[in-house]
């Protein structure tokens, strides 16, 4: 926006700009826009909604699966993005984190569920994902996912896998190198660095997924 | 303007959000214009700050700016929270188990963990062995009301937010807070704040009811200071109940603050407890959960806390003659919030670029009022965060050309300038306007008499934010107009006699640019300006030891310091105790800003790029948070005094803090020579 524009509109006058809107944003509730004073959503509701869209997805090991009802609802999960020719940072995270599998001592599959989603669904087939998975001598209870390329979009958006800068954003070389753990049940998301040393991630994921039970007879 | 090609999106998205909402509506672009809603590249003129009116267009649950409900403004009165009030630790039943100096870890049999959160002993706690105690209880207030307005409560009814009490066991009687009560403190008496986690996991969608209260601005050991997490106390560890910063619902955490000066264990200013010149002044609590700061915060978890001492009062007839608090020295917390177009407070914590809302909140409510007299008032002003930067500027509703100046009367981190500064004066030397990023203060002084006087008599002013910001990489370089209700973060209405009993000290004939300035002034003597370190001073403490480089960047779409991520078992460098340094922050980042806060003691910012930083600039004092700019490079001089162990340094916009833009150093016998840590 220019400034002579900018000038022009404070020359129009902001007191009675208020007033006019509000009526306007009534009138506009009236007419059937989704509006304050509807039922609101549930938060848990939301989070799925804008964050985990129940998208189908392929697995490694060849099943179809709906990601929020399969892979996230009630559980502690992992989450982050790699493609299988990926020569910067997605050997080291994929490296780190098969370390982090480990520390787990077969929790992974068993109460903390890990999922590597395809930034290149179009290369990375099932089969593709099984080999890279193999390759990196990846454990039980970790899957790699694929998808139509529109449900993987949705996916990494929801998720906030995303650049503001949309040049950046689109070289998939540079994508963004985190991990995203939560408890769903709970809202609880938090996330680190892919790339960060395994036992900071390993701490990063327990503290969050964690926390000591307290007793409620206080 | 190199900014326009990434902001197009957001651009484009909004444009699309506002042409379906005209086609809904039935009203013409022309129509739009007019009101002055929509300016040629098809979005809100207002978008930066306001809300009036959007809503429509948003999908149900949507979290996003232009989707909370339209709210009337100037219809509540500012709240001004409470004073944390003192307990009697011999019988207040919230001291049981007594407040020790070691930590107290036996296990609680109620809850089966810990009684105390903390791991480390208090440093220096039989030399200053408190004198004064107090409690405050974190906990959920599923009733907080962001206005009282009949018609606002009907778009947005009572919220869920976290905040903290005033010490008492009943949260009916006592309800937990936001802002939070103000703690007010005095040099020389040192005290004792045991505070609780009374949280739930039941969070509303976020939050997580983990806490640890940082005082921001203040000289505190590692135990107290409320850091995200420490190597030194068992941050190694993946049990989080021994990494020692965090505390746990059920647990309490005795925070203990000396309320000395720093250089108080230095050769030179042992005898008085510290240097005078170190006297700190407007601080503010906040939640410091490592990883989850942003969301902590923006539910609610911060409060201020004030230092009087022998100079500063709180009575204007008393020292410097400031403005007697509490009644003419309010505190302005300055938040922004984004709610659901059903009216639901939201918090995106998958997004981490920075979060901007659509609603202006101060002190808890939007949009307040405030009944003042014709007299001067001193306003502690912070910007609250998450990510949104202000330029603030006085102006008259009714006439809003008119350049209406106010006084400064600290650095932009709430520490008293060596001379008072007019804020929107006349003179080309004056600032325009009064720039705070994410975390800093800055107390002015408003002569609303002064302003009556020469200004056409008004009958109400508007705290305006004329900074443009889209999102978390940082404001525009653009301001806005004057006068748009949609950018007033709240009004002033100027009520009662004429001439009221007005005691306090008149900024205006001394302060920059009226009379000149230089570093050697003191106008609020002797809380002088300390001399800064050199390289080759006397005492150990004066002397610079070295300089160390760090840049701050993107990396992998998340954000670095010297190429590395935020490590909970890691000092990145061992600063030496009693030495000073120099350190250069660089910003790499490429078109992200960066409010870069260093925990420990304040600093001088020496340059900006090539620019020295100026007597008459906010900057020119002591400081606690580095603005860092699109490309900046700032140089800053520290003294590192008294304590030993961990702190970190890091962004304050609390997204880039929580996405591991952030480092932990230590404070040791021996220092390292890492120059790039």
């Amino acid at each position: 926006m220019t400034t002579s524009r900018r000038k022009i509109l404070a020359g129009l006058g902001a007191a009675p700009l208020f007033g006019a809107a509000v009526a306007w944003a009534e009138g506009s509730s009236k007419r059937g826009l989704p509006f304050f004073g509807r039922d609101p959503l549930g938060p848990r509701e939301r989070i799925q909604k804008y964050g985990l869209p129940n998208v189908e997805l392929l697995t490694h090991t060849g099943q179809t699966v709906r990601f929020y009802d399969d892979l996230i609802k009630d559980k502690k999960v992992v989450v982050n993005f790699i493609y299988a020719t990926c020569n910067g940072i997605c050997v080291p995270v994929t490296s780190r984190l098969v370390e982090v599998q480990k520390m787990l001592d077969g929790r992974v599959g068993r109460d903390i569920f890990f999922y590597s989603i395809s930034l290149k669904p179009e290369e990375d087939t099932p089969e593709v994902l099984r080999r890279y998975a193999e390759a990196h001598r990846v454990g039980p209870g970790w899957l790699f996912l694929t998808g139509k390329p529109e449900n993987i979009e949705t996916l990494r958006r929801g998720l906030g896998f995303v650049d503001l800068d949309p040049v950046k954003d689109a070289d998939t070389t540079n994508h963004v190198g985190m991990v995203r753990y939560g408890i769903e049940a709970e809202m609880r998301w938090g996330s680190c660095p892919g790339l960060s040393r395994p036992d900071h991630i390993l701490r990063s994921i327990l503290w969050d997924l964690e926390p000591p039970i307290v007793r409620k007879d206080s | 303007m190199h900014r326009l090609k990434y902001a197009w999106t957001q651009r484009q998205k909004t444009a699309f959000r506002n042409r379906q909402e005209i086609i809904r509506a039935g009203l013409t672009r022309r129509d739009l214009f007019k009101f002055g809603l929509l300016s040629s590249t098809g979005y809100l003129a207002t978008k930066g700050g306001l809300s009036a009116w959007a809503g429509g267009g948003c999908d149900p649950g949507e979290c996003d700016i232009g989707c909370s409900p339209p709210t009337l403004p100037f219809v509540d009165p500012l709240f001004i929270p409470p004073v944390l009030p003192e307990r009697d630790p011999l019988i207040d039943p919230g001291f049981t188990p007594a407040p020790t100096t070691a930590p107290n870890r036996a296990i609680n049999p109620a809850t089966g963990i810990p009684f105390e959160g903390r791991t480390q002993s208090h440093q220096f706690r039989s030399r200053f062995p408190p004198e004064k105690f107090f409690i405050s209880r974190m906990a959920p207030n599923p009733n907080a009301m962001f206005s009282q307005d009949p018609t606002n409560l009907s778009r947005i009814g009572p919220q869920l937010v976290w905040g903290f009490n005033q010490g008492g066991s009943n949260f009916t009687t006592d309800p937990a807070i936001t802002p939070g009560p103000t703690i007010v403190s005095r040099y020389g008496d040192p005290i004792l704040v045991r505070r609780y986690n009374a949280l739930t996991g039941n969070n509303g969608g976020f939050g997580v009811p983990e806490v640890s209260t940082h005082l921001h601005n203040f000289h505190s050991a590692p135990d107290s200071d409320g850091g995200p997490c420490d190597p030194n106390t068992g941050a190694a560890s993946t049990n989080p109940l021994l990494q020692g910063r965090f505390f746990f619902v059920g647990q309490y955490y005795d925070y203990f603050y000396t309320m000395a000066r720093a250089g108080f264990d230095t050769p030179q200013h042992t005898a008085t407890d510290g240097d005078v010149r170190e006297t700190l002044t407007t601080l503010w609590y906040h939640d410091h959960r490592v990883d989850h700061t942003a969301e902590n915060v923006y539910k609610g978890l911060a409060g201020f806390h004030f230092i009087f001492n022998e100079f500063d009062t709180g009575d204007e007839n008393t020292g410097f003659r400031l403005p007697s608090f509490p009644d003419f020295d309010i505190p302005l917390i300055l938040t922004d919030k984004l709610f659901t177009p059903e009216g639901e407070l939201c918090f995106d914590t998958f997004g981490f670029d920075g979060l901007i809302g659509d609603k202006l909140v101060v002190n808890g409510r939007f949009q307040p009022y405030l009944d003042v007299q014709k007299r001067r008032y001193r306003f502690r002003v912070l910007d609250g965060g998450p990510a949104r930067f202000y330029r603030l500027y006085l102006t008259n509703p009714d006439n809003p050309s008119q350049r209406i100046p106010f006084w400064a009367i600290t650095s932009s981190d709430g520490n008293l300038l060596p001379r008072p500064v007019e804020i929107s004066g006349t003179s080309s030397q004056s600032p325009q306007g009064l720039l705070l990023s994410v975390a800093e203060r800055c107390d002015v002084i408003i002569d609303f008499k002064f302003i009556w006087e020469n200004f056409g008599q008004p009958s109400r002013l508007w705290l305006e934010n004329r900074l443009e910001q889209d999102d978390g990489r940082g404001p525009d370089d653009d301001i806005f107009p004057p006068g748009n209700v949609n950018h007033a973060l709240m009004e002033f209405r100027l009520t009662g006699p004429n001439n009221v009993v007005d005691n306090s000290f008149n900024p205006r004939p001394v302060a920059y640019p009226t009379v000149g300035c230089n570093a050697n002034d003191c106008v609020f003597s002797p809380i002088c300006l300390p001399p800064l370190p050199t390289n080759n001073a006397a005492a150990q403490e004066d002397k610079v030891r070295i300089t160390r480089r760090f840049r701050f960047e993107r990396g992998n779409g998340q954000w670095q310091i010297n190429g590395e991520f935020v490590d909970c078992s890691e000092f990145r460098f061992k600063v030496q105790r009693n030495t000073a340094e120099r350190w250069i922050l660089q910003n790499n980042s490429g078109g992200w800003q960066h409010p870069i806060h260093i925990h420990f003691e304040e600093f001088r910012m020496i340059r900006r790029n090539s620019q020295q930083i100026q007597c008459g600039r906010l900057e020119f004092g002591r400081k606690d948070v580095a603005r860092l700019g699109e490309n900046d490079e700032i140089e800053i001089l520290m003294r590192f005094r008294d304590f030993t162990g961990g702190y970190p340094m890091h962004c304050h916009n609390t997204m880039h803090e929580d996405h591991a833009m952030m480092l932990l150093f230590e404070l040791a016998d021996t220092g390292d020579d890492r120059t790039q840590p």
